[in-house]
């Protein structure tokens, strides 16, 4: 009796102490303070974002750790994706990402593979609105096409980096409406914004949540939305497809992790941004901003980032044949 | 008026006893974080950040601000103790701080940096509180163009007034913008001259490295063969005396301060441009207008006041554009703006307008934290030239570890240690050959932002270079430039004559 007493006391012991070491596997949280890793400079949109996702995980305490929010910017994200290809299995890293990881890749040989890293959440799509100075005569977007045409190829349009997103928006316009623009490239969203209000150049493609505050104190001038449907902020501003033309473009706000990463890390991060993206604070900011909360993990959205990699592809392409 | 009585309940919130005991904390935590070799005012600001929700916004945003003056107080230390620059700011304080360390005279150069910050601090705020709105509208003006001609600004200032040896200044300036293209380019996005295809220099070189390499490792390795035969470093002493000395050597540097403070603000308020260059203006327009210009670069009291005014007077200056336009003008107001966004403040044209209570309670503290930075720094004085009585072998094994710590602890990378190693070693015998660091470690700096601006004006004029002198202000700015560069020219072309005429 004392035997089986024995044997079942030990296989109990077994028992919790396998639950517990299991328990202690799933709850895998971070030892240290988590770098995240913004692919853009800062001030711009991306950047805002970022620090924005910070401040509500540090509010809501959905970390134990405190996350560092760190800008490698350069050469149009191309810095942040050596930067975290060169960190396998480290589980104290994340991306947050824009379109340029699939375009910067694409267009420069950097040695870096996206299929490599571990996708972890897409938290939003972030809409593109084509802007002017509110000084500027251009009230519509026949006027703006108008102008163009006139300027006979000067027409400085400001944005991101070249081969960036709002390249790509800018090459689509040229395109749908045969125009030829300038493209002056600049290191942030921020910058664009700042440049087109003190009349350095003439439009910009910004994100709504770049130009918003020049906007509401009446400096900027939206002219048309690259948006299914109107944005809510801007209810007075037609998309482009209401005026006739298939003009849509979206840009992703996703976080990836180094490849490797511990599928426990990986977890952890996953159930953190889940419960970031049902907070109170990122719903209310969705709806003031005009982002499209969509989430979206793992396969999923591996699936997702491999089918953009192979649009855009074909975007540059043909911008490449364009120019 | 309405700006007194804004004012006035911006001083109630930054008086309360817990904002004043903040206040005091965060100046003195800045001044060390300041004072070591390789940390900086965004480092300080980014361990706190996270730190300042257990407070309300009000007093979170003082508490950063303190962060930020004690910070900008502190990297004087390090350039005139070690004749290290702990920032890009702090570069044009070694020119004359780190002579007045090694003539003994490192109290009163503390004494000078301390009393210049809080001038800087002082007056720049003071223009801040009156002309904050209309100015960002000046800051709206700065297009590509002139930022360019900014930047090209500094850079004469250094060639027409800097150095002894114009041609060892160009090839230094020249080997500076070599290394501040490494890395990915920001308009194509291609990489350039990445060495040995190491991963590293993707990320090009920071100019921590190059200074920790280039100042500290270098001079390290210089002290050590040069003591060998003569004492370097004459003790230091700090009395009362010496103290109420120092404050009357800097009552005769009004005029000096004054400047430094108006180049200091105007030029951070600039997006973009900032404190390092601003600092370097204000050292040139000194030594141009000083009596005793040949005294510069030997030790001058004149040359540690006029960049630490101005450096304190950019910092200041460099919250405008983050506050009115939500573009930081710096690294760490960039930070500042992250913390803003936490606390749900939205920076841009419509602050000053929604949040008022914010926008003035942070005005009020910048003046708090003025004062209690001077106070601080003032007392810790005797505390930071004790430390140079150390004997030189400590020292030196000591100020080796900061630096390396240093350099490691930004971007953790072991890579960034062995461009120490070789800048130092490269520093050291550049120095042997009497070529000056200074403007190496600011063309790193100043290179990228001279090339961005460059090629974003001549892609956006269809390559017409005249677009530079054709715009009122870039203009202006190139002419000055033109003048400073051709300053030696004329000075040699006089010389010239005069010898002949005496002949």
């Amino acid at each position: 009796m004392s035997y089986t007493f024995l044997r079942r006391f030990t296989s109990a012991t077994a028992a919790l102490v396998f639950a517990a070491t299991t328990t202690v596997a799933q709850d895998w949280q971070p030892e240290k303070p988590v770098e995240m890793v913004i692919m853009a400079g800062q001030g711009g949109g991306a950047d805002r974002l970022a620090r924005l996702f910070q401040s509500i995980i540090q509010k809501e305490k959905l970390s134990n750790m405190p996350i560092l929010p760190v800008n490698k910017g350069g050469g149009s994200g191309a810095e942040a994706l050596r930067y975290l290809s060169d960190k396998p299995g480290d589980n104290h890293v994340i991306m947050a990402t824009l379109n340029s990881y699939y375009t910067t890749p694409l267009r420069t040989d950097i040695g870096v593979n996206i299929e490599e890293f571990t996708p972890i959440a897409r938290m939003a799509l972030d809409t593109f609105v084509l802007w002017v100075n509110a000084d500027s005569d251009i009230q519509t977007l026949d006027d703006y096409v108008a102008a163009v045409k006139a300027s006979g190829g000067s027409w400085k349009m400001g944005g991101t980096g070249t081969g960036q997103e709002d390249s790509l928006v800018t090459a689509m316009l040229e395109k749908e409406f045969g125009i030829d623009v300038t493209y002056v490239p600049f290191s942030g969203g921020g910058d664009v914004a700042r440049n087109l209000v003190g009349g350095h150049i003439d439009s910009s493609v910004n994100n709504p949540s770049e130009a918003l505050g020049f906007y509401e104190a009446g400096k900027l001038r939206p002219i048309a939305a690259f948006t299914p449907d109107r944005i809510s902020v801007f209810p007075d501003t037609p998309t482009m497809g209401e005026l006739g033309h298939d003009l849509v473009y979206w840009m992703q706000r996703s976080f990836v992790a180094p490849k490797d990463m511990a599928p426990e890390a990986v977890a952890y991060y996953t159930d953190m941004f889940q419960k970031l993206s049902e907070s109170e604070e990122w719903q209310t900011y969705t709806a003031e901003k005009a982002l499209m909360s969509e989430f979206l993990t793992g396969d999923d959205l591996q699936a997702y980032f491999l089918e953009e990699r192979g649009k855009h592809a074909d975007l540059l392409s043909s911008m490449e044949e364009g120019s | 008026m309405e700006l007194i009585g804004h004012m006035m309940d911006g001083f109630a919130t930054s008086l309360s006893p817990l904002n004043l005991m903040i206040v005091v904390l965060g100046v003195t935590a800045g001044l060390f974080i300041g004072a070591m070799p390789g940390l900086g005012s965004v480092n300080g600001v980014a361990i706190v950040l996270p730190l300042t929700f257990i407070v309300p916004p009000s007093s979170a945003i003082i508490l950063l601000a303190a962060i930020y003056y004690g910070a900008m107080y502190g990297g004087a230390v390090s350039s005139i103790l070690l004749g290290i620059p702990g920032a890009s700011t702090a570069v044009a304080t070694t020119f004359d701080g780190r002579p007045m360390a090694q003539q003994g005279k490192a109290g009163l150069a503390l004494i000078a940096a301390a009393v210049a910050s809080f001038v800087g601090g002082t007056i720049s705020v003071i223009l801040f509180t009156l002309f904050a709105a209309p100015l960002a509208d000046i800051a709206l003006q700065f297009g590509p163009p002139e930022e360019f001609a900014l930047v090209l600004l500094a850079f004469t200032t250094f060639v027409g007034l800097g150095g002894d040896d114009v041609l060892k200044t160009i090839i230094m300036i020249c080997l500076g913008l070599a290394l501040s293209t490494v890395g990915l380019d920001l308009i194509s996005g291609q990489p350039r001259l990445i060495f040995f295809d190491q991963p590293g220099f993707y990320s090009g070189i920071s100019f921590l490295v190059l200074a920790i390499g280039a100042y500290g490792v270098g001079e390290i390795l210089y002290t050590i063969e040069t003591s060998k035969s003569a004492p370097q470093v004459t003790p230091a002493r700090l009395t009362f005396r010496e103290l109420g000395h120092g404050l009357k050597e800097m009552n005769r540097l009004w005029k000096t301060m004054s400047f430094g403070s108006l180049i200091g603000f105007f030029v951070g308020m600039l997006p973009a441009a900032g404190a390092t260059p601003a600092a370097l203006m204000a050292y040139g327009l000194a030594k141009v207008t000083s009596k005793n210009s040949d005294q510069f670069g030997k030790g001058a009291i004149e040359g540690v006041a006029a960049p630490e005014t101005a450096n304190n007077a950019a910092s200041t200056g460099s919250l405008l554009p983050m506050l009115t336009l939500g573009i930081p003008g710096s690294p760490t107001t960039a930070l500042l703006l992250g913390g803003m966004v936490m606390w749900g403040l939205v920076p841009g044209p419509m602050l000053f307008i929604e949040q008022p209570d914010f926008v003035w309670g942070l005005i009020s503290s910048l003046y708090t934290a003025n004062f209690a930075a001077v106070l601080v720094n003032l007392a810790l004085i005797p505390v930071f030239v004790w430390a140079l009585r150390m004997p030189f072998t400590v020292l030196c094994a000591l100020v080796l570890i900061l630096c390396i710590v240093g350099g490691y602890a930004p971007s953790q990378k072991m890579h960034d240690v062995w461009l120490i190693v070789g800048f130092g070693v490269g520093g050291y015998l550049l120095r042997k050959a009497d070529y000056p660091m200074a403007p190496l470690v600011l063309a790193l700096v100043l290179g990228p932002l001279m090339e961005k601006s460059f090629r974003q004006t001549l892609i956006a004029e269809q390559g017409n270079i005249l677009a530079f002198i054709e715009r009122p202000l870039s203009a202006t700015f190139i002419a000055i430039s033109a003048i400073f560069f051709l300053l030696p020219l004329l000075k040699y072309a006089r010389g010239l004559t005069r010898s002949k005429a005496t002949a």
